[in-house]
């Protein structure tokens, strides 16, 4: 049986509904909420503030400290293990190294910019989800960047390439490939590159096209969520 | 050639300001190509041909001249370690404490104990962020009894006002003594009534700092929680 048409009716093309807002949680530096379909992710940025342990004090250049986390309710049914586990830890680090390439931290050496990421609610996408609200929660706390990060994921259900798969065609039982990606918009480099499963050389391109366009998307979603925080611009989602 | 925004528009990190060479990128923005994009979240600021961007949030960066509350967190054999709001904490040095002749192995606390707060004006700071304090000078002193507030540091020169105009009007409405450090911390004296509307205040002015014709606001505010002395 081909995939022909999403379990959700979406166009092959087309993201879940996508909302964001910004300065969620008034008492971090920085914060930002942003959700995709039933994927609900917060970030909240504290600092530049002083490192410890010490011995991971650079003195050339401030820290990036990404924490990415699922609450133990957030899945779809099952209970998700407390504390972060094997998985939580490379995404922080994937989310970190997404990030980093726009964030200039040199202004802040020795000290350390936290990034919590919380995610009450998953349907696939997280991580992506994850960086989407970072970004923004990082532009909010008033650092210094060369652009924001969008994030999404493609990817291939049977033969059909899409864009931001859900937990259900993450799922599905014929062969898929789910590729999350993240751009930074103003000059369309990719900052996070990530696949499960197979792909052909050709259906990458045609995935990653898919992927920067629904990017651009998400990036006038931030940047009006952004300025939306001091009443300008429209709501969005 | 072209400005892309308009004067006191909102901007988000790599959004495009201005193209061609006609403009130059000064703080808050850099140039790619043949723009000018913004580098932090804030307003635009356009200065004939020169760019910036007023920003908006962020942490307290300690800044050489800056007349600061610190507040004092460890006492060492050279002087005092005072937290100033930010990433880095300060010294304060013996000499630059107080005028007095301190002999050695005296106890410092008599001067500044742990927990005491004052107004100390930065004098240096290193590469690496190392900030030196004084609190010698017009205007520095120990900070008695009295309330002390966090607000943004970069609402501070709102909260003043120019000249001073703004924390002024706040002192004689409210009949309390206020020192506002460039930090973000400010040190409010007077009865608790007085203090609370005084807060009031500048909570207002920091929430609605990028609106026009605050001072109107909040004159009008202060007028309408008048303080019965």
């Amino acid at each position: 049986m081909a995939y022909n048409k999403r379990f959700d009716g979406r166009k092959f093309d087309e993201t879940r509904p996508i909302a964001a807002r910004v300065g969620v949680i008034p008492e971090a530096d920085g914060s930002a909420m942003f959700s995709i379909g039933n994927t609900v992710a917060y970030a909240a940025v504290y600092g530049p503030r002083e490192l410890h342990p010490k011995f991971l004090q650079n003195p050339q250049s401030g820290l990036l400290r990404c924490r990415y986390n699922m609450m133990p309710f957030s899945g779809a049914g099952s209970r998700v293990k407390p504390g972060g586990g094997r998985r939580a830890k490379e995404i922080s680090v994937v989310t970190e190294k997404a990030l980093l390439p726009v964030l200039n931290l040199d202004e802040f050496p020795n000290a350390v910019v936290d990034v919590f990421i919380e995610l009450p609610q998953t349907d696939a996408g997280t991580r992506c989800a994850g960086i989407t609200a970072a970004a923004m929660a990082l532009a909010d706390a008033g650092l210094t960047m060369k652009d924001l990060v969008s994030s999404v994921s493609v990817g291939r259900v049977d033969d059909k390439i899409m864009v931001d798969l859900s937990y259900k065609e993450e799922s599905y039982e014929g062969e898929v490939a789910d590729i999350p990606i993240a751009m930074i918009p103003g000059t369309g480099e990719i900052s996070l590159l990530q696949m499960d499963g197979k792909i052909s050389r050709e259906e990458l391109q045609t995935a990653l096209e898919l992927g920067r366009k629904a990017c651009l998307q998400i990036y006038e979603v931030q940047k009006s969520a952004l300025k939306e925080k001091f009443g300008v611009g429209g709501k969005i989602g | 050639m072209t400005l892309l925004v308009k004067d006191k528009d909102v901007v988000v990190p790599g959004e495009a300001l201005a193209s061609g060479m006609d403009y130059l990128p000064t703080s808050g923005t850099y140039r790619e190509g043949d723009k000018v994009v913004a580098s932090r979240l804030g307003l635009v600021q356009v200065d004939g041909r020169l760019i910036r961007i007023i920003p908006v949030s962020g942490k307290y960066l300690p800044k050489r001249g800056d007349v600061v509350v610190a507040r004092v967190t460890n006492i060492t054999l050279n002087g005092w370690v005072c937290d100033i709001n930010s990433a880095y904490s300060s010294l304060l040095g013996m000499k630059e404490g107080v005028s007095d002749f301190i002999a050695r192995g005296s106890d410092l606390t008599r001067y500044y104990n742990i927990g005491d707060s004052l107004m100390a004006q930065i004098i240096n700071v290193t590469s690496q962020n190392m900030v030196d304090l004084s609190a010698k000078g017009p205007g520095l002193r120990k900070l008695g009894e009295g309330r002390i507030i966090y607000v943004n540091a970069n609402k501070v020169p709102r909260i003043i006002g120019k000249a001073g105009s703004m924390v002024s009007m706040i002192k004689d409405a409210t009949n309390c003594r206020i020192s506002v450090g460039q930090n973000g911390v400010i040190w409010l004296q007077g009865t608790p009534a007085a203090e609370l509307v005084a807060v009031s205040a500048i909570r207002r002015i920091e929430a609605d700092s990028h609106v026009s014709g605050l001072t109107e606001q909040v004159k009008a505010f202060l007028d309408k929680n008048k303080v019965v002395a």
